[in-house]
């Protein structure tokens, strides 16, 4: 394609400032994550790195003390993984399941049931914030990780992706596994299962991603510190900044937006064509 | 649905049970609950409630703080989705263009998805910090006056800016793909007929995105509306006033810290009305643009 010397200079030029303009914000955060807090308070944010990386961040992830609760970010990053584990692997079994039913099998409440999924897309769970909580603590799930967990994947996002893929699926693969005698279940983990491989790994990292990030429900649900995800700790760090009359704090939070934002973008960043390809098929 | 299924069997019914179970206990049960408790009225220990018809409902629509949340709300999603969608398809158009390092840029701009909204809060909250915040400084040498812990504002051109900051990277993904989807015919003709790229833009290739804008104007909204509770709640925390609290940040801040369970209901029931009808209209125009 035809294209003059100074269009594609200027594409660059607009394409490195977009990028500095994303990237600034998190260098000088890792950049002043290791200094030591008398240097931050008198020099303001840094753009070069210091010399105490090694410092900061193992005392935030091995000693309870410095972090405002008792727990350490070690536990922390340990708390988000089960919880992005754990909503993601849930939310892809029991959405491949559900859309099975609906896609696969004729049966009376299918249209019924199918609008009740499709429902919980209507009202995400920060409009009903207050009143699933109290259903939690009715069921005695308040600082459980299955109080975490279960209420968030009450919803029909991937449900509807899963829908989308098997309706493409030829029907001369039921047709074929029929006259060899599969049943339903043989023909869901002989055939379906694996025909959606590339597709659950894609759904599977937008899911991890986006359990790792919740925010408001973990911060409901969780009032142990011992179940503070590393997303929940930044905030009570942030909230103790000020307290004592000490110095604040900065590079204590700095080093656990660090460590908090390292998993989800490094699953992002290694895995970006399937992640790309679930989130536009998904479209959301 | 198929031409070939599978006939009448309990089969179906054990495949759907895991998500229809925790759809009732998490979401069917909890949506009911805030429809009963907007209609009721408790007293201020808790202990007894009575039934007041709309009264709840009257009350938010004629509270003053409430109008100022819905407005706020308003603004801050109409800028957040317009400047993050013009910013991405800027950026997109133009690494579509590129062709060394092409990988590289699109790697550097799409990772921000990853970014907890709450993290991009602190992040940009640090910048405007008084005592050392990078940008705060700045502004106030170019002589700006600027204080956004007092001045509502400032308050808003920074949750603005973080929450832009935040969605680039999403619209980038979307506007990439879809220019990677138009023809590399179209694009050749394009160019042989016409020197001029902004008006080879005007006229092929934004119409061609349309779909693609008309969407992510509908996805945006719904960022604004919910997942920037994180960005605000780190950063502003709906100060100076209650100018940057958002509906959503509203209905948390009256049901858990102010404990007005009535009030905080008929919020969200107010909430989930107004988001049925943008995923209606998101959803009819998701079916409508299969059958183009």
């Amino acid at each position: 394609m035809y294209q003059s010397k100074w269009r594609s200079l200027t594409n660059h030029i607009i394409l490195i400032l977009g990028s500095l303009f994303m990237i600034m914000p998190v260098w000088i955060a890792f950049a002043s994550s290791t200094h030591t807090r008398e240097f931050l308070f008198q020099n303001g944010l840094q753009f070069m790195p210091g010399g105490h990386f090694f410092d900061n961040y193992g005392k935030i992830l091995f000693d309870q003390s410095a972090t405002k609760g008792r727990v350490t970010a070690l536990q922390m990053l340990f708390n988000s993984m089960v919880l992005g584990l754990g909503f993601a692997i849930g939310k892809v079994i029991i959405s491949m399941m559900a859309a099975y039913a609906i896609v696969y099998f004729r049966f009376r409440l299918a249209m019924p049931l199918f609008w009740v999924i499709f429902a919980t897309l209507l009202l995400p769970l920060e409009v009903r914030i207050v009143p699933s909580y109290e259903v939690v603590a009715k069921l005695g799930l308040l600082n459980s990780y299955t109080g975490l967990i279960l209420p968030l994947i009450a919803s029909a996002t991937g449900t509807f992706f899963f829908r989308q893929f098997y309706r493409s699926v030829p029907d001369e693969l039921l047709e074929a596994a029929r006259l060899d005698g599969a049943g339903p279940w043989r023909f869901f983990i002989d055939i379906l299962v694996p025909l959606s491989v590339t597709m659950i790994a894609a759904i599977f990292i937008i899911m991890f991603v986006v359990g790792w990030n919740q925010y408001l429900w973990p911060l409901l649900m969780t009032t142990d510190d011992q179940l503070y995800t590393i997303v929940i700790g930044i905030k009570q760090v942030y909230n103790s900044l000020y307290e004592g009359g000490q110095i604040p704090q900065f590079p204590k939070a700095f080093a656990l937006t660090i460590m908090a934002s390292i998993p989800p973008v490094l699953v992002v960043v290694i895995f970006q064509r399937m992640f790309i390809r679930g989130l536009v098929e998904t479209e959301k | 649905m198929k031409r070939v299924q599978f006939g009448h069997s309990p089969v179906p019914y054990l495949f759907v049970a895991p998500q229809i179970i925790i759809i009732a206990i998490f979401f069917l049960w909890p949506a009911a609950q805030a429809v009963h408790q907007s209609f009721l009225l408790e007293d201020a220990f808790g202990m007894s409630s009575q039934f007041v018809w709309f009264r709840n409902f009257n009350d938010v629509l004629s509270s003053p703080s409430w109008l100022k949340s819905a407005g706020f709300t308003v603004v801050f999603s109409s800028l957040v989705a317009v400047l993050s969608i013009a910013i991405s398809l800027f950026l997109a158009v133009r690494a579509d263009e590129v062709i060394r390092g092409a990988k590289v840029y699109k790697t550097l701009l799409m990772w921000g998805y990853a970014v907890a909204p709450p993290v991009a809060g602190l992040l940009g909250i640090m910048l405007f910090n008084p005592l050392m915040g990078d940008l705060y400084i700045l502004f106030n040498k170019m002589g700006l006056d600027f204080n956004h812990i007092q001045n509502g504002n400032d308050a808003t051109f920074v949750v603005v800016l973080i929450a832009v900051w935040k969605q680039v990277s999403v619209n980038f993904i979307f506007f990439l793909s879809g220019l990677q989807g138009i023809p590399k015919s179209v694009t050749e003709a394009a160019t042989l007929d016409c020197k001029s790229a902004g008006r080879r833009f005007w006229t092929i290739t934004f119409p061609l995105l349309a779909p693609t804008t008309f969407f992510l104007m509908v996805i945006n909204l719904t960022y604004a509306f919910f997942e920037t509770f994180g960005i605000i709640d780190v950063s502003t925390k709906g100060a100076p006033g209650g100018s940057t609290a958002t509906l959503v940040y509203k209905v948390y801040v009256d049901g858990f810290l102010g404990a007005d369970m009535g009030g905080s209901s008929a919020q969200s029931v107010l909430l989930m009305i107004m988001v049925s009808v943008l995923t209606v209209f998101q959803f009819r125009f998701i079916e409508r643009k299969i059958h183009y």
